[in-house]
């Protein structure tokens, strides 16, 4: 056996000896996520067990170095971890921003001292992240940001307003873009820090949505201090680190909408519905919606694994992050509507019990969630730049267009 | 497998782009058609192309071909697609030597794929007996006859079939059409006693044809493939031809795009170039991103050939779905964003429209495959 072939079978012997069998059911609440944090409240023993053996091997972060706590992987093993996890059809065992886009901003621009301070409880799932970028006034605009960082000697003091912080209202620390020069144009006087929730003068008041959720903050910062040592990387180079953290971040929303193994297909909701005539879906015109969808859904994943493949192989045109974000958000949002479709009027329940029809055991169930996660998803693109912000940077970066005559 | 060239399949790729672009431009199609060329492609460059042993790309090293594999034959086929090169490739090299591999016996095989390889027989595959693609529908007949089969009968909307040596043509040996089983394949020489040819024009100046068997005698050792399971191997052989196809409309999509940008770089109206305006820009840019789509399905498609994998089909159609739709959508825009010009003939966008929708209808169109993904994924 090649060493690979080693790793798997020994990852697939742990796993299956380690997660727990309720890990392995779909994901329903929000609370099914861990999210960690000082003040995460785990579900139940299994949901807390899973996050710690796997934190344990550095298995949340697998391709991170060990010396911080990660796993260490290569990325080739990393992917045999991802195929192992996904065939016990695993639930992932920590979400978190601190994964997925402040953790990769320090290994690579932060000091040694904030690797060591931050990325082993991000990895353990210890610290929940949250990220303070737009203001009431600059979204989409974002570099024209606001938010004042004055140099007070031994540390920093920053006073301003954020808008649409993710769970600021349950995250213990935020990674923030502040105006260090106000003198500078728009994209130069931009810096990131690091600073705690509870820190005196940081307060938070949540956003309720269309999907009568609130899964946004608006946060406002009142004479925060900060410590120097907090910032990450240099000093007014903050856009360079806030353009790589939003193409972490438009891949991780991209990616939202993805299925895994646990997702119950669109044809399937249909089939369960609608049923089956002689093999074919009832509703012939729902059924080629449903085949192009998926037709779609495939491409898009299929294209996310291309561009992987690519930019490992040092090829590939680049700047493709805008596409995936946008491509993947207008193909989640395509889903929703279908499942309206497909499930119709019980879909729009908001209180109270919608009727299951259809080939399964009829019934009733619980609504509003379906309504509810249709709804969510149109913020998908707009979230981390809009659609029509990264067809703009399309516009400019791959096709050339709209640059000086 | 990664979904990426190798450098082999690389270097194919760019020799590809370097001949075509030189030898067999879209002026060569254009001229073909406005000299009404009776072959339909230019004889020279089909023997340049064998010369460069793309005729063999498919074709086992133990026929004398180069083995090259589907992903391989793909990136000649998607260049293709950029020039509009007219030439025998989709018709013999792609679809007349899988079948002879597929389903072509020792003596076939040896028989025919060292004159494939060396440009001496060119092939069509005759399988649609109407304007929509319905390869069950053979009522084309073949009836035994003291050990020979007599086939009478018609084919429509043939790929090359007023010119290739050789038909292979699907015929009902059993039960009846829009039956599964009872299909067989025969090879028919074009130029046997009952059969006629008529030559057909199609809107993008390629070469169709209509062809009439009328009481056409063949011997027991024409058939090719298993009697009465001829459906299956034509099944096999439309998955290939349709990832091939994608890859073709896959080219052209990529070339329209490429030349219309680059159209918005140089149009100015107002007193600037038309390529500053977000309400164009955007309709570029969402095209790009759609054909960023359409190359990873053609590229999963074609590996999944060479590797043999248990989902050719739903992968095929799935290609030739997306492909086809990300082609009809870049072909309308650039028509529109270039305006008048773009509507002259004079101007070589129409050209890339109607190759588009005529490799879009063959074998089946966006809409059938979606069918046929929805069937095949159990709705």
């Amino acid at each position: 056996m090649t060493n690979l072939e080693v790793f798997r079978s020994e990852t697939r012997a742990w796993l299956d000896a380690h997660c727990p069998a309720s890990m392995r059911q779909p994901i329903v609440d929000f609370d099914d996520r861990c999210w960690g944090g000082r003040q995460w409240k785990f579900i139940n023993e299994d949901q807390r067990y899973w996050l710690e053996v796997m934190a344990e091997r550095g298995w949340t972060a697998p391709e991170w170095p060990s010396e911080y706590g990660g796993g260490g992987l290569s990325r080739e093993e990393a992917k045999i971890l991802r195929e192992e996890l996904y065939r016990i059809d695993a639930r992932t065992p920590l979400f978190s921003m601190g994964l997925h886009m402040i953790g990769p901003a320090i290994l690579k621009y932060g000091s040694e001292a904030l690797k060591q301070q931050h990325i082993p409880d991000i990895v353990n799932g210890k610290i929940w992240w949250c990220q303070g970028y737009s203001e009431p006034n600059f979204g989409s605009d974002l570099a024209g940001l606001q938010t004042r960082c004055e140099d007070k000697g031994d540390h920093y003091l920053v006073n301003g307003q954020k808008v649409w912080t993710s769970y600021a209202d349950r995250a213990d620390w935020m990674f923030c873009l502040v105006r260090t020069d106000p003198d500078a144009v728009k994209h130069a006087g931009i810096s990131l820090v690091l600073f705690d929730m509870n820190t005196p003068g940081v307060s938070t008041r949540p956003i309720k949505l269309i999907s009568g959720k609130s899964p946004f903050c608006e946060t406002f910062l009142d004479d925060v201090r900060v410590e120097k040592n907090q910032l990450v990387g240099k000093l007014n180079k903050g856009w360079e680190l806030a353009s790589y953290l939003l193409t972490h971040e438009r891949a991780m929303i991209g990616n939202m909408g993805q299925a895994t193994a646990s997702t119950k297909t669109l044809h399937q909701h249909a089939i369960d519905i609608i049923g089956l005539e002689n093999g074919v879906l009832g509703d012939s015109a729902l059924r080629t919606d449903i085949a192009r969808w998926e037709i779609d859904s495939r491409a898009y994943e299929l294209t996310a694994e291309r561009i992987t493949d690519e930019t490992q192989a040092g090829q590939g045109t680049g700047a493709t992050s805008s596409m995936l974000k946008y491509a993947g958000t207008e193909i989640n949002k395509r889903r929703h509507e279908l499942l309206l479709g497909i499930h119709g009027q019980s879909a729009l329940v908001w209180e109270g019990e919608a009727p299951i029809t259809g080939t399964q055991a009829a019934g009733t169930q619980a609504g509003g969630a379906m309504a509810s996660q249709w709804l969510r998803t149109k913020g998908n693109s707009i979230e981390g730049g809009t659609s029509e912000i990264q067809l703009n940077i399309i516009s400019k970066r791959i096709l050339g267009l709209g640059a000086k005559e | 497998m990664a979904l990426v060239l190798n450098e082999e399949q690389q270097m194919l790729k760019e020799s590809a782009r370097g001949f075509l672009q030189e030898y067999a431009p879209l002026a060569q199609l254009r001229s073909l058609r406005d000299e009404r060329d009776a072959r339909g492609y230019s004889a020279k460059t089909w023997t340049q192309m064998v010369e460069l042993g793309w005729a063999g790309v498919l074709v086992p090293e133990a026929y004398g071909g180069l083995e090259f594999g589907h992903l391989g034959m793909g990136q000649i086929m998607e260049e293709a697609g950029r020039t509009l090169s007219a030439s025998p490739l989709f018709a013999t090299a792609v679809l007349g030597v899988s079948a002879l591999v597929l389903g072509g016996s020792d003596e076939q095989k040896q028989k025919y794929l060292p004159a494939l390889v060396e440009g001496s027989l060119t092939l069509a595959l005759a399988v649609d007996e109407g304007p929509i693609h319905k390869p069950a529908q053979v009522a084309l007949s073949a009836n035994n006859n003291d050990g020979d089969f007599e086939l009478n009968g018609e084919k429509h909307f043939v790929a090359d079939g007023h010119i290739a040596d050789q038909l292979i043509v699907s015929a009902r040996t059993a039960g009846a059409p829009g039956d599964n089983e009872g299909v067989s394949l025969f090879m028919v020489d074009r130029t046997a006693p009952g059969v006629e040819v008529e030559r057909i024009i199609m809107a993008d100046s390629r070469n169709s044809a209509r062809i009439k068997f009328n009481k056409v005698r063949v011997s027991e050792a024409a058939l090719l493939g298993q009697r009465d399971q001829g459906l299956t191997l034509v099944e096999k052989l439309t998955d290939i031809g349709n990832a091939h196809l994608a890859a073709e409309l896959l080219g052209i999509a990529q070339e329209v795009l490429e030349r219309t940008v680059q159209y918005m770089k140089e149009r100015k109206q107002f007193g600037v170039l038309i390529g500053s305006y977000q309400g164009l820009q955007h309709r570029a840019a969402h095209l790009f991103s759609e054909i960023e789509l359409a190359k990873s399905v053609v590229i999963k498609t074609l590996q999944a050939l060479d590797e043999n994998t248990d989902d050719i089909s739903l992968l095929a159609s799935m290609a030739k779905a997306k492909v086809s739709e990300v082609a009809a959508l870049a072909t309308n825009e650039a028509v529109q964003l270039h305006g008048g010009i773009g509507m002259t003939d004079e101007y070589d966008m129409g050209f890339y429209m109607k190759r588009a929708r005529v490799a879009e209808q063959i074998f089946g169109d966006q809409r059938f495959h979606q069918r046929r993904f929805a069937a095949l994924s159990g709705y």
